[in-house]
């Protein structure tokens, strides 16, 4: 694996390969000093056009963990600014001399741009409505952990699909690792053509939770009723947030996930966010386990690392 | 023949909407065609071998972006009239997209005058609207009085049901046809490639097919209600197709262009996020591609267009959602057509020859037929050469071409415009 760009590009056997690694760096993250020099020496930039502070921080923390220095490329205060072209940009990063480039970007695709361009190692920290594929390996590793396995599991993913890349990164990881999918949204809020995708449709999400081991939310984002995509989030709120009284419908074991940020009270009721089954905290702790282990992958030397059984 | 030819055309076979016969050419000082005859004696005229080639008319662009004046990093009308002449094209139509835009007397001109020192002949279309924005009808009547003959705000359509009505109306008037780029945009809006599986994959935002097809679907019903002729640009759905095959079982006075890469590419090609795919309209479905080639076929469509529009490297390289939408396409237009249209040469010519050039309202001057007294714009094909496409070699200032590295059948050898040679042995003279 030369990139990480998409979930796709894993495979079954890639993910299961990177969920393994991710319990001996979730074993690193726990020492007394959470840091091995597996990366020493190597440089990893975060590119990020688009702000994402949760996303930046877990990967430069992980990138630490390692033992790589950091740097970030922010794309306010540069000279992007100033109208410098993505190609550009990417060409003054490599001449100080990088290793990996963690690109993030409002545009689906410019990490695979990039790629064509780079002779540094892409990771893909999200792409428009396109994908964000550590988001998918940390949910897949999330899920793990609390109900064993994802095969035969049975998960919604719930809200606006079509703007979504941790949707269709999840899709892709979720069904990979023998899951079933169904999606839960309003048909303004589901991709133009589902054609090839391994997924079920529901509209009504009473009828959806009883039947899932994970419900997964999705960020509501507010513009879509000015968009005229909902009639109000009100109304959205009524038929697809999670309420306390839907959350009753959960089995006794099913979890309740969502990339954040939440917007509480819209598609998530606060109290429900606070649920001992909703393991939004989790996610977010094993999302650096899961890039150091992914960064391990594409940047280290392939030697027995110091300190880390690989498993 | 008493006068002394400067340049006979030896050994071809002619093909031109009369049909096909082995015939040698003979051309004047006056640049019009001396004898067509199955055997000329050269004398001290100059020799262009056509030795198991195939003999045509130019061929006539109702569809390309020179963007002189405005936008010359990408293009100039000296650059692209030498793509056009390497592609076998005698004639071109500029579209009035550039900056400032053909919406008056005076960029009319201006383009006139700078395609005089072009390898082919440069015609402009003007603009409908004043600016291209739909608002207020521009002078069409002081274009058309400089030659103009077709009207289109291209790169959008008008918008307006009334305003198009009124133009339609205004345009029957003064003899022109308008031609249309058909987007309803508050469907479109947003939108960077055809809405369906490969949108919803990559998570661009799709241009539903629908959005081309209402606004062929309206005017239709406005040449109806109008009874002005109408030219429909780069058509792309199977649902488009369709309309215009109705339209003209109707007898509705309506005409149609469709682009190479709208009968060679999918929006699969997408799939990769290269920003030389990204065209409007977008490329569509493979059903949609086999809509366009029938209607190719059938009469449907009338002419291959090439939508040529150049765009420097930078611009092309940006985001695909920034990316400028366009693809060049004189250079290989020809070979596109000869290669992917299971069509006989006759009908690849009609297409791309004299069908346009009646559109285009030129027909005086090129399209053929290849007879005594016509000017001599010819090309010269070699129908079964086989070559890889390789941006770096063309005329064309940019290098936006979806068919890097793909082999074609049929290439241009010689190009005759007013009887001189400006493209010799696939070699541009100047």
């Amino acid at each position: 694996m030369s990139h990480l760009l998409s979930v796709a590009d894993l495979g079954a056997q890639g993910i299961e390969e990177i969920l393994r690694l991710t319990d001996s760096f979730v074993e690193v993250s726990e020492r007394a000093i959470p840091k091995v020099p597996a990366l020493r020496g190597k440089t990893v930039v975060s590119l990020f056009y688009e702000d994402s502070t949760r996303t930046r921080l877990s990967f430069e923390t992980a990138a630490k963990r390692l033992g790589a220095d950091t740097m970030t490329f922010s794309v306010g205060t540069s000279s992007v600014k100033k109208g410098e072209s993505v190609r550009d940009t990417v060409q003054t990063i490599e001449a100080m001399g990088v290793d990996a480039i963690v690109v993030r970007h409002a545009s689906a695709g410019v990490p695979w741009q990039i790629a064509r361009w780079a002779s540094s190692v892409i990771v893909n920290a999200g792409d428009g409505w396109h994908e964000h594929p550590t988001q998918a390996l940390l949910d897949c590793y999330t899920i793990r952990r609390r109900l064993g396995s994802l095969q035969g599991r049975r998960i919604a993913i719930v809200g606006d699909i079509k703007h979504s890349r941790v949707a269709r990164s999840d899709v892709l990881a979720f069904t990979m690792l023998g899951a079933e999918v169904v999606l839960v949204a309003p048909p303004t809020l589901l991709p133009p053509s589902l054609e090839g995708w391994p997924v079920t449709v529901e509209h009504d999400l009473d009828e959806t939770l009883s039947k899932v081991d994970v419900v997964y939310l999705l960020r509501m984002q507010l513009e879509r009723q000015r968009e005229a995509l909902l009639p109000s989030l009100r109304e959205y709120t009524a038929r697809y947030g999670l309420t306390p009284r839907r959350a009753e419908h959960l089995g006794a074991d099913a979890i309740v996930m969502h990339p954040g940020p939440m917007n509480r009270g819209v598609e998530i009721a606060a109290e429900v966010a606070d649920l001992p089954n909703a393991v939004m905290v989790d996610q977010v702790r094993n999302g650096v386990a899961v890039r150091m282990a992914v960064l391990f992958l594409l940047l280290g030397s392939g030697t027995q690392l110091e300190g880390v059984d690989r498993g | 023949m008493a006068e002394a030819a400067v340049l006979v055309v030896t050994g071809g076979r002619v093909v031109d909407r009369e049909g096909e016969r082995p015939a040698d050419i003979a051309v004047g000082a006056d640049g019009r065609i001396l004898a067509v005859d199955p055997s000329i004696e050269p004398g001290g005229a100059q020799v262009l071998d056509a030795t198991g080639c195939v003999v045509a008319p130019g061929l006539v662009d109702l569809h390309t972006h020179l963007r002189e004046p405005g936008r010359e990093e990408a293009e100039t009308v000296e650059s692209g009239s030498r793509a056009a002449a390497l592609g076998g094209f005698t004639a071109v139509v500029a579209m009035p997209n550039t900056e400032p835009t053909v919406d008056n007397a005076a960029v009319v001109s201006q383009v006139l005058d700078l395609g005089k020192r072009g390898l082919c002949e440069v015609f402009t279309a003007g603009a409908i609207t004043v600016g291209r924005e739909g608002e207020q009808l521009a002078p069409m009547g002081e274009m058309a009085a400089l030659g103009v003959r077709l009207f289109t705000d291209d790169g959008r359509g008008v918008q307006d049901e009334r305003l198009m009505r009124r133009a339609l109306e205004y345009a029957s008037g003064l003899d022109v046809t308008l031609a249309q780029h058909c987007e309803v945009e508050s469907l479109s809006r947003g939108g960077h490639m055809h809405e369906g599986a490969w949108s919803s994959r990559l998570g661009i935002p799709g241009i539903p097919a629908q959005a081309e097809e209402l606004m062929v679907s309206r005017d239709l019903a406005l040449v109806e209600l109008t009874g002005a002729r109408m030219h429909f640009q780069h058509l792309s759905t199977a649902g488009s197709v369709e309309l215009v095959r109705a339209a003209k079982a109707k007898g509705l006075p309506v005409t149609a262009e469709a682009c190479p890469h709208h009968f060679t590419l999918t929006h699969a090609a997408l799939a990769g996020y290269d920003p030389v795919f990204k065209v409007n309209p977008p490329l569509r479905t493979d059903g949609d591609v086999a809509a366009v080639k029938r209607g190719l076929g059938d009469g449907t469509i009338d002419a291959i267009a090439t939508d040529h529009a150049p765009h420097t490297q930078e611009t092309k390289e940006a985001p695909f959602d920034e990316a400028p939408c366009g693809m060049v396409g004189l250079e290989t237009a020809l070979a596109l057509a000869l290669t992917e249209l299971e069509l006989p040469i006759e009908r690849v010519l009609a297409l791309l020859s004299w069908q346009p050039a009646a559109i285009a309202g030129i027909a005086d001057s090129h399209g053929g037929p290849v007879a005594v007294g016509r000017p001599a714009n010819l090309c010269v094909i070699d129908t079964g050469a086989s070559w890889v496409v390789d941006p770096a070699r063309s005329a064309s200032r940019s290098r936006n071409n979806p068919y890097a590295g793909r082999t074609l059948t049929g290439k241009v050898r010689h190009t005759v415009l007013w009887g001189e040679p400006v493209v010799v042995e696939g070699e541009a003279q100047r």
